[in-house]
């Protein structure tokens, strides 16, 4: 579904993803662990096609197609859907009205007629129960007002209802207490098929606990430097990133 | 981005004014220029009767008097008020028996813009009062609104039908001598709509008259009064379209509104005359008076305006608000984009006890304009326990435009409770990036984010209005971003 190879990605001269690389296959959660500052946020952010970055080297190809010839919101139509780390508000535009835009943009995308009113709202209700958001939120504009954990929500909402190909989730779990936590967990989870794929991308394992990854990879450097299974984010917990840190430098001097 | 969004703004100047197109319908002018002969030549072409030719005359006397004013936020080069044609009118078929006899030609016109005369209003509920340049060419739903006794027609069959109304009205809240572009309409004006709903009576139906400029170098001097008795009510629309001509429109209009007790008067625009090209040539120049008094207690007038449209803008649709517990409203939405230039406000006048008036503008700039608020809240000794809300919004798209606010107050009674709130903001790169990422392209999320911030505005508009004002909004922003 998505391949990334040898990508280099800077911005402002300063490079930040170097050599990166990650092939992620229908069906399969991908963890992507990492201390701050590794470039674990700029990849979600290019891949969802963000243009504050320069790519200087390398290729992404998703479902056959080089993804740098797609425009972000045709990506997002084709099924690329990102779970933002700082949703922003968008006030008075109610959230209706913008999944109902948004939803369409999609099906006109696919050559699809219009959702209807009646539709929609049907549809609504039903995510609704599926990822456990209250309806009060759905009533009211975009992110305005939320707290932290009901952002994270309506973003696993958003997610459900557009139904992606390929989700990405940028630091879902931060700020999370551990009820929120499991909401956004089991929404991930109800919405996990054969044919799509999540990238979690996360500081710490504790939402690996409920959000079970294929794979977990850890990011250094702006690069993947060592990969495993759900073991290797426990393993992370207790060791540390030091001793990753240690590893990679390690290999570097050989 | 910041070169992607100079390139997107260079491409809002490139999009064509969706609504340009020139009906060729055959004309009968006045002779270019303004003399005493152009405003007899005008009065006799509406068969007036003597008193109306009378205060035209007073006017035009009072306006030669008088300099053009200059202290608006807007610049423009001097207008040569002796080149434009004060007087012109679709020439007049016999009588019209239906809608099948008004000229195709101008009913395609309408079709064009969108404006379903016949069967779509009258489906809606909606009577319309036509106007095209300035004579009437239809009017719908006269009977229904004559069995309330609710009077809606043009304003010079108002001066022929019922002259003792005029008289005791026209000219009572804004008088000639109240400015120069007030004294001016007085001259000239060539038609407009008169309303009057009698004591006790809801006007059935949501009364709207579409206003469009055409032909070139024709000043539109539209004149409109409403006069609602006590314990009535009306809601009142007003939308406009103009083609695209190459040379400045002048158009200065006077609107008028008498509330009596315990009546209330709904005045809603949509405005969206010819903006002029992407280098600020051509387009309507809008000098506009627009007042209303709350003559009796308990009475209210709001004004709602959605302003897209004109090259300059001066217009404050103010109110008067002289009865005890009578209340204002003013609530505007302001576009300008391109090199469009704005100064656009309104004056609430306490002089009532415990009157109350409401202010909320949004005021949204892109491209090269100049976007201003102006307004003024004034309570005076008399008017204990008056109360204002003003609330003044500025969005910029881009770097290349302005905002200003310009907000006066004068307090004159102690107990009085005046509050001003002002905001400016721009739209962000992460809301933007925020619907791209949810499918939604760039046209449409600025569509989506404007209309937001205008919601508080929006929604005080009738509905079938909101819903073309939301389109419009999308459409004159087409390609800005901030």
């Amino acid at each position: 579904m998505l391949s990334i190879k040898d990508l280099s990605v800077s911005i402002n001269g300063k490079t930040i993803l170097d050599g990166f690389n990650l092939e992620v296959k229908a069906g399969e959660v991908h963890a992507i662990m990492g201390p701050n500052g590794t470039g674990k946020s700029t990849l979600a952010s290019v891949i969802a096609g963000r243009d504050m970055f320069d790519v200087d080297r390398g290729e992404i190809t998703y479902r056959g197609q080089n993804l740098f010839d797609m425009a972000p919101e045709i990506r997002a139509r084709e099924g690329i859907f990102l779970g933002f780390q700082y949703p922003v508000e968008i006030p008075g535009v109610s959230m209706a009205s913008f999944m109902r835009t948004a939803i369409n943009e999609k099906r006109k995308h696919l050559g699809l007629e219009p959702m209807s009113g009646a539709e929609f709202l049907k549809l609504m209700e039903e995510k609704k129960k599926l990822v456990e958001i209250q309806s009060k939120l759905t009533n009211r504009s975009v992110n305005e007002g939320f707290s932290g954990g009901e952002k994270k929500k309506n973003e696993i909402f958003q997610m459900a209802l557009l139904e992606p190909r390929l989700a990405i989730l940028d630091e879902t779990d931060s700020g999370l207490d551990i009820d929120a936590l499991k909401v956004v967990a089991n929404g991930v989870n109800k919405l996990r098929s054969p044919e799509n794929a999540t990238i979690i991308i996360t500081h710490y394992q504790r939402l690996l606990d409920f959000i079970i990854p294929d794979y977990v990879h850890v990011l250094f450097d702006g690069r993947i430097v060592k990969s495993g299974d759900k073991s290797l984010a426990l393993e992370l917990e207790s060791k540390g990133y030091e001793w990753v840190k240690k590893e990679a430098n390690m290999a570097a001097a050989h | 981005m910041e070169d992607k969004n100079n390139d997107i703004l260079e491409e809002v100047t490139g999009s064509e004014y969706k609504y340009g197109f020139y009906t060729d319908v055959e004309m009968e002018q006045a002779p270019k220029g303004l003399t005493e002969d152009t405003i007899r030549f005008i009065s006799a072409k509406k068969n007036e009767p003597e008193f109306m030719l009378d205060i035209r005359l007073k006017a035009f006397r009072h306006w030669q008097t008088l300099k053009e004013p200059r202290w608006a936020h807007v610049q423009y080069p001097p207008i040569d008020y002796q080149d434009i044609i004060y007087f012109s009118a679709p020439v007049k078929k016999p009588k019209l028996e239906s809608l099948n006899e008004v000229d195709p030609e101008l009913l395609e016109t309408f079709e064009k813009l969108g404006i379903p005369l016949e069967e779509q209003k009258m489906l809606a509920g909606v009577a319309v009062d036509a106007v095209m340049d300035s004579v009437s060419v239809a009017t719908t739903f006269r009977s229904t609104l004559a069995e309330k006794g609710v009077i809606f027609c043009s304003f010079s069959e108002a001066v022929r039908e019922y002259p003792e109304l005029i008289k005791k009205y026209m000219g009572t809240v804004v008088p000639y001598t109240d400015n120069f572009f007030a004294a001016l309409n007085t001259a000239v004006f060539s038609d407009g709509s008169f309303v009057f709903i009698p004591k006790g009576v809801k006007c059935p139906l949501e009364l709207s008259t579409y206003f469009r400029i055409n032909a070139a170098n024709t000043g539109q001097f539209e004149r409109t009064l409403i006069v609602a008795e006590e314990g009535s009510y009306v809601s009142y629309m007003e939308g406009c379209t103009a083609p695209i001509r190459d040379e400045n429109q002048l158009h200065a209009a006077i609107v008028e509104i008498i509330a009596h007790k315990d009546a209330e008067v709904k005045y809603s625009t949509v405005q969206n005359w010819w903006p002029g090209d992407k280098e600020g040539k051509g387009g309507v120049y809008n000098f506009v008076t627009k007042r209303g008094i709350c003559e009796g207690e308990n009475s209210k007038i709001s004004w709602t305006q959605v302003e897209t449209g004109s090259a300059i803008t001066w217009k404050y649709p103010s109110l008067i608000l002289r009865g005890d517990n009578s209340t204002g409203e003013f609530y505007s939405v302001a576009v300008t984009n391109n090199h469009q230039q704005a100064d656009t406000g309104t004056k609430m006048i306490h002089l009532g006890k415990n009157t109350r008036s409401t202010i909320i503008s949004k005021g949204i700039s892109a491209g090269f304009s100049n976007n201003s608020y102006r307004g003024l809240v004034k309570t005076t000794r008399k008017a204990e326990n008056a109360r204002n809300f003003s609330q003044c919004d500025s969005l910029l798209l881009g770097d290349k435009c302005g905002a200003h606010t310009f907000p006066y107050i004068e307090v004159g009674n102690r107990s009085s409770i005046v509050e001003h709130e002002a905001t400016t903001s721009k739209i962000s790169e992460d809301q933007l990036f925020y619907c791209l990422q949810r499918g939604i392209d760039m046209e449409s999320a600025i569509g989506l984010i404007v209309n937001g911030y205008a919601k508080e505005v929006l929604s005080k508009l009738p509905m079938e209005f909101a819903v073309e004002a939301q389109k419009l909004l999308s459409i004159s922003l087409e390609g800005s971003v901030g």
